[in-house]
């Protein structure tokens, strides 16, 4: 039971504190297991984060569960998913379902048109951040062709997004890697 | 049936949002908007600028929110469980497997080619919510916002929960 208390405060209090989605509340969870609660060391949290980061979905939902799960099985994954999760998304459904309430006053229209501009800035940001970091990991001209093409076939000829992803990411796994390749060009010219 | 559409309306996000939550919401607006219309461009940037401005990941708060919306408390949790479960169960299950190839190339692979595609979804969003917000609160009102919160989030370093209560407030006294 105190297990699971702990694994509560754990992950009510890096959820509700990590503003901004699941990533800014990484160092939060890092306090939580690593300093206060000590169910891992660095090391074995770094390796769980860069697992987290090779598979898809939330990042926070995923450290969560899987150190909820080491530290008390199953009813522990559910404990830590549901303690990082629940709070925020309660705070939402209150919040939004007040405001739409009130929809009809020229106020709340208003607070709408308001809020679209900053969204539009936050989402340019995003957007000019995933520019970037493609430009880094691909180099300019395979990070270019791959946006030409995403534009073309999803805000042109509509294919849905998630047909350009699953071709990219099996592209991804079955095309050789470079390091094999020069090693089998290193085999040969032993030979 | 609205079930089965919320649950594969949050499942694809979430098993293709590689480079976590941000990375998934414009597929989430491709289903909630595009394919299942349960919602407006207007209505979908006003759940996203709530949900930036609460604490907490994004992707389950725009689930459960937009779950609870469609079909109620039972909807939410469909929305959520779809949003989190297959990655987690996956996590847990390839574990050991996922161990040996943290380092393998072609996984690290897998996250860059994908991010330009992320890029182009997210661009084109932008657009959207600059075009509603064109067209709602015209010109002038638009660009004054944009500097201002550009400003304020990326020059001043403001947090962005009071840049949105800010917008809010100009919103509710001007826009009116």
């Amino acid at each position: 039971m105190k297990t699971h208390i702990e694994l509560f405060i754990a992950f009510f209090r890096s959820g509700i504190l990590g503003f901004g989605g699941g990533p800014s509340a990484i160092p939060l969870v890092h306090k939580e297991v690593v300093t206060t609660f000590k169910w891992m060391n660095d090391d074995e949290f770094s390796d769980v984060l860069a697992l987290g980061n090779t598979l898809p979905g939330p990042i926070n939902t995923k450290m969560a569960g899987y150190i909820g799960y080491r530290v008390a099985g199953v009813p522990g994954m559910i404990n830590a998913v549901l303690s990082s999760i629940v709070p925020s998304i309660l705070m939402m459904i209150v919040l939004l379902t007040m405001l739409a309430s009130f929809k009809d006053q020229p106020w709340v229209e208003g607070m709408t048109k308001g809020v679209i501009p900053v969204v539009v800035v936050m989402m340019a940001v995003l957007t000019w951040d995933f520019f970037k970091k493609s430009n880094k990991g691909l180099g300019w001209k395979i990070s270019l062709i791959i946006l030409s093409l995403s534009f073309i076939f999803i805000e042109i000829i509509h294919v849905h997004p998630g047909i350009i992803i699953a071709i990219l990411l099996v592209y991804a796994l079955l095309k050789p890697s470079k390091t094999k390749q020069e090693e089998a060009k290193k085999k040969v010219g032993a030979n | 049936m609205i079930y089965w559409e919320l649950f594969l309306a949050f499942f694809i996000p979430g098993i293709l949002g590689y480079g976590g939550g941000p990375a998934s919401i414009p597929l989430i607006e491709y289903e909630v908007v595009a394919r299942y219309k349960w919602m407006s461009v207007e209505q979908f940037s006003e759940v996203l600028a709530l949900g930036n401005a609460l604490p907490g990941p994004i992707a389950t708060k725009m689930a459960g929110y937009i779950g609870y919306e469609v079909a109620g408390i039972f909807g939410a949790i469909v929305g959520v469980f779809a949003t989190v479960a297959p990655s987690l169960i996956l996590m847990i299950a390839l574990l050991g497997l996922l161990y040996k190839f943290k380092e393998s190339p072609k996984v690290k692979r897998m996250t860059a080619l994908v991010r330009p595609t992320i890029a182009i979804l997210l661009g084109a969003l932008t657009y959207r919510f600059l075009e509603s917000s064109y067209l709602g609160a015209g010109v002038w009102h638009t660009a004054f916002l944009i500097v201002v919160s550009f400003l304020l989030l990326e020059k001043w370093k403001v947090h962005p929960a009071f840049v949105i209560i800010g917008g809010l407030g100009y919103g509710a006294v001007f826009l009116s």
